[in-house]
């Protein structure tokens, strides 16, 4: 399945882990943080809500 | 989020933050999906079955990396000034967050620029780096964005930083192509002309065209699929300070 | 106008800040960059016009946040920004005040330190010269980046990282044009290139400047 990359193995097999590295830590770490800032505005509110039963919790 | 919204008559009301946590949330699954295919597609395509150049050998295969990501990371600059535009002249502030979304992810996008540029020079030009404009411009290119996170980094007051970071902006892309021709101008390049333009002649040829297009959208979707999230990430964290706020204040 | 130049300038010599420390640094750069790469005169002659360009560029650095720093810290910025004078003008001036006492006395010093890394015979007239053009550039430059990070506590290393990528095209040219000077080539057309950039940033980042001072301000 390999194909054959005869001498420039080394280059063309560390640009494309270079790249998928990279590409993949971002995606991780925004991942991540998107999770990290959904939950703790879901307690924000939360706890809002359990404190000011009625107060409209639309308003952005 | 999932209230009933009257039906948008303009794209200027996708700047409501809550129409566009509705939208973006309904369009994310479509564009991971769609990136993951283009990305799997092309690269899959490009690694495996494409030919080698008969004079770069295997080497011709990191084009498939290389073009999208320094495509992505001008492009995205560009994005960052047309959002910063429209944050100061119709202070829309999702469209400031989208700026400050953007940059990480165009300076991820420099670097492996850089990086596989580098990697493809060593046997090709027989060097990892030489001063040539198109790289030397990269390099500049990776500093600007470098000093636009910092300047978002360092300042507090969320609205301030949205400012300063726009006229930064702004200033920045008129620096960024006056550095590109005085760059041309101090020394002339080694690099290749254009891989894909209108002009046919250019060209590469048609054996590495078509799974390049395909990495092209993968990067692109790709792009635009952290955009996404890193702006959904912005407007929640954005949100939750608003009433954290609000609550010291009651 | 003229008063608030005046005072300006009367900060800066008196406060012994910017004026003498620029040109001391200056010096500094210069007496280090032959244990660098060693003493023969030849290496050195070739890389003269560049170590000098480039030790101009970062004395001028160094001196930046001082522009609006001192002024932001005991209000009279804010004094400044309602006074009848428009905020551009004050940017120009502050930006002027800085080129008085730090471009040009690294303009007036660079040729004496040229002696002392062999700098050619005809390097030392366009040297002079494209320092003396492109300088104001470097302090215009500056005062928009002094303006961008005024309200912060450390702003100084933020400064440099957001200025020394706006500084690249100033220092092509003006490097370039003493290079060319150096090596009696002709230096018409960077020399031209590195005035329209001074005259170009002159007349617009005031502007810029002014924008960023409102908004820290507000």
């Amino acid at each position: 399945m390999m194909p054959e990359l005869g001498k420039y193995a080394a280059e063309v097999l560390s640009a494309y882990a270079v790249t998928i590295t990279l590409m993949v830590a971002l995606l991780l770490i925004s991942l991540r943080q998107s999770a990290r800032t959904r939950r703790a505005l879901r307690d924000v509110e939360a706890a809002r809500k359990n404190r000011s039963g009625k107060e409209s919790a639309t308003d952005v | 989020m999932s209230e009933r919204l009257p039906k948008p008559t303009s794209l200027w009301e996708y700047a409501n933050p809550r129409r566009f946590m509705a939208l973006s949330g309904f369009l994310l699954p479509f564009v991971a999906v769609g990136t993951a295919a283009a990305l799997l597609i092309g690269l899959i395509w490009g690694f495996f079955f494409t030919p080698d150049d008969y004079r770069q050998g295997s080497t011709v295969k990191i084009i498939y990396i290389h073009v999208p990501s320094a495509m992505v990371a001008i492009n995205a600059w560009l994005m960052m000034l047309v959002a910063s535009l429209i944050w100061l002249i119709r202070r829309h502030h999702v469209s400031a967050l989208a700026a400050k979304a953007a940059a990480p992810v165009g300076a991820t996008m420099t670097l492996i620029a850089l990086a596989t540029g580098a990697i493809w020079g060593q046997p090709m030009w027989g060097t990892w780096w030489a001063w040539d404009p198109r790289l030397t411009s990269f390099l500049v290119l990776f500093l600007f964005y470098l000093g636009y996170m910092a300047l978002w980094a360092a300042i507090e007051n969320d609205d301030t930083a949205a400012e300063l970071t726009s006229v930064l902006c702004i200033v920045g892309s008129v620096f960024a192509v006056l550095s590109r021709y005085a760059l041309v101008f101090w020394n002339q390049g080694l690099h290749q002309g254009a891989s894909l333009s209108l002009d046919k002649e250019e060209n590469v040829s048609d054996v590495f065209y078509w799974p390049l297009l395909f990495c092209l959208a993968g990067f692109v979707g790709f792009f635009i699929l952290l955009i996404l999230v890193r702006t959904r990430t912005e407007v929640r964290a954005r949100r939750m300070k608003a009433l954290q706020a609000r609550e010291r204040m009651a | 106008m003229i008063a608030l130049l005046k005072r300006d300038l009367a900060l800066a010599i008196r406060a012994g800040g910017g004026f003498g420390l620029a040109l001391a640094f200056f010096l500094i750069v210069v007496t280090l960059t032959p244990f660098a790469v060693g003493p023969d005169s030849a290496t050195l002659a070739t890389i003269a016009a560049g170590i000098l360009w480039l030790g101009a560029l970062l004395s001028c650095l160094l001196s930046l946040d001082r522009i609006l720093a001192l002024d932001f810290e005991d209000g009279s910025l804010e004094l400044l920004a309602t006074a009848p004078i428009p905020l551009e003008g004050v940017a120009t001036i502050k930006a002027f005040a800085h080129w008085l006492t730090t471009g040009l006395p690294l303009t007036l010093a660079a040729p004496v330190l040229g002696v002392l890394l062999h700098l050619p015979t005809d390097g030392f007239f366009w040297l002079t010269l494209s320092l003396a053009i492109g300088t104001p550039a470097l302090s215009v430059i500056g005062t928009f980046g002094a303006a961008l990070t005024v309200g912060l506590k450390r702003g100084g290393l933020l400064l440099s990282l957001i200025v020394l990528p706006l500084y690249v095209p100033t220092l092509i040219f003006g490097a370039e044009v003493a290079r060319r000077g150096t090596q009696g080539m002709s230096a018409d057309t960077p020399l031209a290139l590195l005035a329209g950039i001074t005259l170009a940033t002159v007349a617009l980042l005031p502007f810029a400047s002014a924008a960023a001072i409102r908004i820290n301000l507000r």
